[in-house]
């Protein structure tokens, strides 16, 4: 596999919640270092298509690849279900995800949080995996925190905790949902340096957001979804700059 | 589903100065209540007749260690009983769920008497017709009455708790369980790592007062002749023909016990780190 081979690679997908068609064909592409931004009102499907890529939603149609590897599908009633158990608990160890409420468990520690995944499912050595915790808890500032329980933190410590979580597992990919639509005003901001770092250091991101200018800064490229279709799509200047849909003006502006 | 109500645990309030911690008990109402409580146990110390105390001592302090052991053996095993009967109710099949509920609904909905006597009466009297059973190494025990009260007294434990187990499993966030198979966790590992240990955290805080129920619950076993504290007792008052006194002493002895139950379990609660 080569530099060119996506990281993240969706070919029409879609996803019916019983007969409420969410997704209505989807493709997007996120090669290696690529950090795509996924914006859209409220409803038009991010979380969705989202969830799609690491499986918490099955697709009801259409194929996703994660770096070159396409989940091995099977056909139901409804749609598609993952065929290959071992297949995508594997791939889903390589995609970290970052959720809106953060989903720490809270009966572990920071420590605890993090080296859970590399310990029990990668199977590594607890030291390593202390050592390696360490490292990412203090890229994202909580060094001194690693003793603490997740209900003794600010949301925007228990966020960074869930970052550094998804940082121990050396992902392909990482996936935000909304990472600070729960967090107070003033928190808001340290959660957001953080991710700007990783972006910074080329990670690969897809990331839902509704924070605007800061989709714009660290975006290598947008995705405007609507009603579940991809509407407009391109690098940020030009899809703030200069939007073609009359939907993403008005959007851009009610946002604004 | 019903979610259970977890009483998040009350912060330990920081030690205040003696006097001022004082302060409230020394109102003039409050000593005047005092003052009568004192002078009723002073009444009762010396106006009512405790002289057959010394010499029943050891057959009471044995009643004690009898309710105290069919109290820890039978929360232990109820207990371990209840967590398989509270997660087949959340995610086992259909036919083991069916057979859970059925469990709980009719253990919580019969008197505890009454599957205490068709136990011991039912059970012993099965028992005893089976050669096989009367000639095995386990009759000498099944001939005594109480592993009757031990298997009734945990049978009824365990649904009860088995049903607040069920709400705590039912009750675990589930964007907890969904971070775990984001991660790529196998189904048991995310049951063994996330959703299991938080949902007995989560019973933990009804479990004191669900013990304290249990203790007051354990007296029923004097009926198939158990010699519990309360069997103790009774035959106490029989021998020496005193009504209250027997009684009292029993209220205290029983007070004594929750009162400590109640201490040890929160200070346990405590140490446990919360959840959200
Ligand atoms: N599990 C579900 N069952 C049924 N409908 C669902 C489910 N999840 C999402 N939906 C519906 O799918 C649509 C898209 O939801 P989704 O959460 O993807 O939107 P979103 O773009 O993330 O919105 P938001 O900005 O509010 O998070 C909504 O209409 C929602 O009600
Ligand atoms: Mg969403």
């Amino acid at each position: 596999m080569n530099d060119a081979t996506p990281a993240v690679e969706i070919r029409d997908l879609h996803k019916h919640f019983g007969r409420l068609e969410v997704l209505k064909g989807i493709s997007l592409t996120a090669r290696p270092g690529d950090v795509v931004a996924v914006i859209g009102g409220s409803g038009s499907g991010k979380s969705t298509m989202l969830r799609c890529i690491n499986m918490l939603e099955t697709p009801s149609a259409g194929e996703i690849a994660i770096h070159g590897e396409a989940y091995a599908m099977r056909r139901t009633r409804g749609g598609l279900e993952p065929a290959d158990r071992k297949q995508l608990q594997r791939i889903r160890a390589q995609l970290g995800m970052v959720f809106q409420n953060f989903n720490l468990w809270p009966h572990r520690t920071v420590l605890g949080n993090v080296i859970e995944v590399p310990v029990q499912v990668l199977g590594m050595p607890r030291d390593e995996a202390v050592a390696r915790a360490r490292q990412v808890l203090d890229r994202v500032g909580l060094a001194e925190k690693e003793d603490a329980y997740p209900a003794h933190m600010s949301g925007g410590q228990q966020q960074r905790c869930a970052i550094a979580r998804v940082l121990a597992v050396e992902p392909l990919a990482m996936l935000f949902d909304e990472p600070t639509s729960a967090l107070d005003p003033e928190l808001v901001g340290e959660v957001l340096n953080v991710i700007r770092d990783l972006a910074a250091e080329k990670r690969t991101m897809i990331l839902v957001t509704h924070e605007m200018g800061f989709a714009r800064d660290v975006a290598s490229h947008v995705v405007y979804l609507k009603d579940g279709r991809i509407e407009e799509q391109g690098p940020p200047e030009q899809l703030f700059g200069d939007p073609h849909s009359p939907h993403l003006q008005q959007f851009i502006r009610s946002i604004a | 589903m019903p979610d259970i109500d977890i009483v998040t645990p009350i912060r330990p309030t920081p030690a205040l100065p003696l006097r001022s911690r004082l302060a409230p008990l020394l109102m003039p109402h409050r000593l005047v209540m005092a003052g009568l409580a004192l002078a009723a146990l002073a009444a009762i110390i010396t106006k009512m007749d405790w002289s057959w105390l010394p010499g029943y001592l050891p057959k009471i302090g044995h009643g004690l260690l009898v309710t105290l052991a069919l109290l820890a053996s039978s929360v232990a095993a109820g207990f371990a009983l209840a967590l398989p009967l509270g997660a087949v109710q959340v995610t086992g099949p259909a036919p083991l769920r069916w057979l859970a509920n059925g469990f709980c609904t009719v253990i919580r909905g019969t008197p505890l008497l009454l599957q205490l006597w068709l136990i011991y009466y039912g059970l012993g009297a099965l028992f005893a017709q089976f050669p096989e059973i009367r000639g095995s190494w386990l009759w000498p025990y099944l001939r005594q009455a109480w592993p009757y009260g031990f298997l009734t007294l945990t049978l009824s434990f365990a649904a009860y708790q088995g049903e607040v187990i069920r709400g705590a499993f039912a009750g675990v966030p589930r964007g907890e369980l969904e971070a775990a198979r984001a991660f790529g966790m196998p189904r048991l590992m995310v049951f063994r790592r996330v959703w299991f240990p938080r949902a007995v955290h989560r019973a933990l805080p009804t479990l004191a007062g669900e013990i304290i129920l249990q203790l007051k619950a354990t007296p029923l076993v004097a009926t198939i002749t158990v010699t519990d504290l309360y069997a103790v007792i009774t035959r106490v008052r029989q021998a020496t023909y005193l009504t209250y006194e027997p009684l009292l002493l029993l209220i205290a002895i029983y007070l004594c016990l929750s009162g400590t139950l109640t201490l040890a379990l929160r200070w346990l609660e405590g140490r446990v780190p919360s959840g959200r």
